[in-house]
C-alpha cells in the first residue's frame, strides 16, 4: 500500500516519506549514517517530510516502508544481524517485487547476494535479492573511487576485503574509472536489480552525488504518494566541487 | 656503529628540519636489536602508552608525574609514535655504549606499533587508552584494534591499566599473563551519563557491557564544575582538586588514566601533591589545544582524526564558540577516507557558522556542514591562502582551527614562520 496523509500542522509539507535504515547499529561504521541524513535534508529541501525509521535486530520490522537503506559493518556486526535478515528476508523481497527503492552499501550489499564464502571457505547465505557472490580475500580493496553510472560521475570510498563477482545477467551499479570495484578485475561495481543498488562506496556516497540521492527519493516520492515527484530548488554546488574535485584528482 | 649512523643521520635532518623518523629508519637498517639492547633492564621498567586517542596528552602527563617523582624518564615526546620515531629520539640521549640511562621509558605507540615494538621488548607496564574508529583505511576494523591492544596485554610483564568503562579494552582483563596485576582508570558514576559522547558501540558479545567494579587502586574521575576535578581512589583517597592548561573532559580522563598508571609505577612512593603539581604545569601538546598569539588574539590548533575526537573537541569548546576554520586534508596520516566527518554531529557551530573551510577536502567539509545547517562562509582549498584570510579577516577576535594531521603541520609551520614559535617537536616544557 502507499500513501500516506501529511500531518495536518503541517500545511507547507508535500507529503510524508518514511525512510527505513536497518541495522543502524550494527552496520554503520564509515559514516553510512550520513546517507540517511543527507536524504532526509534532501527531502525537506525538496518540500517534503522525511520520518527516519531505525530497525534493529529483534524489533518488527516497520509498515508503509518508502525507501530502505543499509550499510556497512565489522564482521562481528555482520554477525549480530544474519538472524533477523533471514527472518526478514521474505518482507523484505516483497518490498522489492513491489518496487521500494533500496541503497545497500558494503556490508549490506554482501548479505543482499546469494552468498558470502569466507576465506576458510564456509558458506554464510545472503538473502539473494542481488544475483551477486563474495568471496572473501586476504587482502583489502581500500582507496577513493570514481564509478561511470546511469547518474554520471559518481565518487566515493571502498574498503573490503570480499571480492564481489556479478551473476549471468546482474547489472552492475557502475563501471570503474578509478579504484577496484567488485572484485579489481572485470571493471564492474555494486549491483542494480530493479529500484535497489548496492554499492560498496562509502563517502557516504550520497552527500556528493546528488543525482542518485534524487533518483532514490524521486522513486520513494512516487511510491508514498502515488503522483510525481516536485524537486524544490536545491542548491548543489558544494557537492558538485565536491564530487568534480574527486574526479579531477582521480582520473585527471 | 649503528649510533653513530644514527647520531649523524639525526644531524642531518635537523639541518634539514623535521623528519623525526629518518635517523630511527637509518639505525633499524644497521642494527635490527638495537631497541632491546638500549631498553634492556631499565631499573623501573618500559611503560607503552597505546589506544586511538589521547596518547601524547596522556604521555605527557605520566612522564611529568615521574620526572616530579625524581625519576629519570625516556619518551618520544615528538609524536613520531613508530618504532623508527622512539630510536629517533632515542638518539639524541644515548651514549655511544647503546645503553640508554634513565631509570624508565614511558613510549607512546599506535596501536599496530606497538605489537612490533613488543616484539622487540617486551613492556613492564601497558596503559590501554580507548579503542574507536580512527584511520580505518589502516587498521580496517575496530575489532582489529581491540584485538592489537589484547595482544599486547598479552606481552606485558609486570601490569597493565586499562580503561574501565570502555568495553572494548575493559575487557582485555582476563587475556593477561599470571601474576599481571590489572589496574583501572575511569569515571565516577556521576558522570557516567556523558560517556556515549566519547565511545564507540561494541556489539560483539551478546550480553550488556558491565563495567568491572573499581577497587581502592583504581582512580576515578570526579569533576567539580568544568575546569576543576579530582581522581579518587576507593573511599577515602583523593588526587586533586586540580586545573589542567588544556580543557575538556578528554583531558581529565587522560590525567586520570596518568595518575592512575603513576601510582602503580611508584606505590608507596606515589605523592599525590606532586602529581596534582605535575598535572597542573603540562601544557598541551602541540596541535592539542595549543595556544598561538597570534597578533594578540589566541589562536587555537585543535587536532582532529576521528569520529570521538572531533566530538570530544566541539564539546570541550562548545562552551566558548569563536571564529572557526575547518581543514580536512585526506593523506595517508591523516586517514584517506573521510567519510567519519559524517558520524560527527557539528549542531555546536551552528550559531556562530564556520568561517573557513581548507585543505584538500574542503568543500566536503563544507558540504557535510551544509548537512546539519552550519553556514560557511568561505571555502579555500588552499591552506596557505585560507590561513592568510582567516588570520586578516578576523583579526581582531579569538580564533581556532580544528585541522587533521597534515594540514595541521602545514599550518603550524606557516604560523611558526609568523610568529615565531618552536619548531615542531621541541616542546618549550
Amino acid at each position: 500500500m502507499s500513501g500516506t496523509s501529511t500531518t495536518s500542522s503541517d500545511t507547507t509539507s508535500k507529503g510524508r516519506i518514511k525512510i527505513v535504515h536497518i541495522y543502524p547499529r550494527e552496520m554503520s561504521i564509515y559514516g553510512d549514517l550520513g546517507n540517511t541524513r543527507c536524504l532526509a535534508s534532501r527531502l525537506r529541501w525538496h518540500g517534503y517530510e522525511p520520518v527516519i525509521h531505525q530497525h534493529h535486530p529483534g524489533n518488527d520490522f516497520p509498515t508503509d516502508v518508502h525507501l530502505v537503506l543499509g550499510g556497512g559493518g565489522q564482521d562481528s556486526g555482520q554477525a549480530r544481524v544474519e538472524d533477523d535478515l533471514a527472518h526478514n528476508a521474505e518482507v523484505l523481497r516483497a518490498l522489492v517485487a513491489d518496487g521500494t527503492p533500496m541503497l545497500m552499501i558494503c556490508g549490506m550489499y554482501q548479505l543482499f547476494g546469494n552468498a558470502f564464502i569466507t576465506v576458510e571457505g564456509d558458506r554464510l547465505p545472503g538473502i539473494g535479492i542481488l544475483d551477486v557472490t563474495t568471496q572473501g580475500n586476504a587482502k583489502r580493496m581500500v582507496g577513493p573511487v570514481v564509478l561511470e553510472t546511469a547518474y554520471g560521475d559518481v565518487v566515493g570510498y571502498e574498503n573490503h576485503s570480499g571480492s564481489t563477482t556479478l551473476g549471468p545477467g546482474q547489472q552492475p551499479f557502475g563501471r570503474v574509472r578509478s579504484g577496484m570495484g567488485n572484485n579489481g578485475t572485470d571493471g564492474t561495481e555494486g549491483a542494480v536489480t530493479g529500484n535497489v543498488v548496492g554499492s560498496y562506496l562509502h563517502g557516504p556516497v550520497l552527500p556528493a552525488n546528488p543525482a542518485l540521492a534524487d533518483a532514490l527519493i524521486k522513486l520513494a516520492v512516487e511510491r508514498a504518494l502515488g503522483e510525481p515527484f516536485v524537486p524544490g530548488r536545491v542548491d548543489d554546488e558544494l557537492a558538485d566541487k565536491a564530487r568534480t574535485r574527486q574526479v579531477r584528482r582521480l582520473v585527471g | 656503529m649503528a649510533v653513530a649512523a644514527g647520531k649523524v643521520a639525526r644531524a642531518a635532518t635537523r639541518l634539514r628540519g623535521g623528519g623525526s623518523a629518518l635517523p630511527g629508519l637509518v639505525v633499524e637498517r644497521v642494527d635490527p636489536r638495537f631497541l632491546t639492547h638500549a631498553l634492556a633492564n631499565l631499573p623501573r621498567g618500559v611503560v607503552v602508552v597505546t589506544g586511538t586517542n589521547g596518547k601524547t596528552t596522556t604521555t605527557k602527563m605520566l612522564v611529568a608525574i615521574l620526572r616530579e617523582h625524581g625519576l629519570t624518564v625516556f619518551t618520544n615526546p615528538t609524536g613520531s609514535n613508530f618504532t623508527r620515531g622512539v630510536i629517533s629520539s632515542m638518539l639524541a640521549e644515548i651514549p655511544f655504549s647503546g645503553r640508554l640511562k634513565a631509570d624508565i621509558a614511558v613510549l607512546e605507540l599506535d596501536e599496530a606499533h606497538a605489537l612490533k615494538f613488543a616484539a622487540e621488548v617486551k613492556p613492564t607496564h601497558s596503559l590501554l587508552l580507548n579503542v574507536a574508529r580512527d584511520q580505518l583505511d589502516r587498521f580496517a576494523e575496530i575489532d582489529h584494534t581491540a584485538k592489537l591492544l589484547g595482544e599486547l596485554a598479552e606481552q606485558t610483564t609486570t601490569g597493565v591499566v586499562l580503561n574501565l568503562d570502555d568495553s572494548y579494552v575493559s575487557r582485555i582483563a582476563g587475556r593477561v599473563r599470571d601474576g599481571v596485576t590489572v589496574t583501572y582508570f575511569g569515571v565516577d558514576p556521576s558522570i557516567a551519563d556523558r560517556l556515549p559522547e566519547l565511545q564507540e558501540a561494541d556489539v560483539r558479545f551478546d550480553d550488556e557491557f558491565t563495567p568491572p567494579r573499581p577497587t581502592a587502586a583504581d582512580g576515578l574521575l570526579k569533576p567539580h564544575d568544568e575546569r576543576s576535578f579530582e581522581v579518587r581512589f576507593g573511599p577515602t583517597e583523593r588526587v586533586g582538586p586540580m586545573v589542567l592548561r588544556q580543557r575538556g573532559l578528554a583531558a581529565m580522563i587522560n590525567a586520570t588514566a596518568a595518575t592512575s598508571t603513576a601510582r602503580v609505577m611508584l606505590a608507596n612512593e606515589f605523592r599525590d601533591v606532586d602529581a596534582v603539581a605535575a598535572l597542573e604545569r603540562v601544557t598541551p601538546p602541540f596541535g592539542r589545544g595549543e595556544v598561538i598569539d597570534a597578533d594578540g588574539q589566541p589562536l587555537e590548533l585543535v587536532l582532529v582524526k576521528n569520529p570521538a575526537g572531533f566530538t570530544v573537541a566541539l564539546g570541550t569548546y562548545g562552551n566558548a564558540p569563536v571564529t572557526t576554520m575547518i581543514a580536512i586534508n585526506d593523506n595517508y596520516a591523516d586517514g584517506r577516507d573521510v567519510s567519519w566527518l559524517y558520524d560527527v554531529s557539528f549542531e555546536s557551530l551552528r550559531d556562530k557558522g564556520v568561517a573557513l573551510t581548507s585543505g584538500v577536502r574542503a568543500y566536503d567539509m563544507a558540504l557535510r556542514l551544509k548537512y546539519d545547517d552550519v553556514a560557511v562562509a568561505e571555502v579555500e582549498p588552499d591552506l596557505e591562502v585560507a590561513l592568510q584570510r582567516f588570520l586578516t579577516a578576523y583579526k581582531d577576535e579569538p580564533k581556532r582551527i580544528f585541522c587533521t594531521y597534515t594540514a595541521m603541520m602545514t599550518l603550524r609551520r606557516d604560523l611558526a614562520a609568523r610568529y615565531g614559535l618552536a619548531k615542531f617537536g621541541e616542546d618549550p616544557t
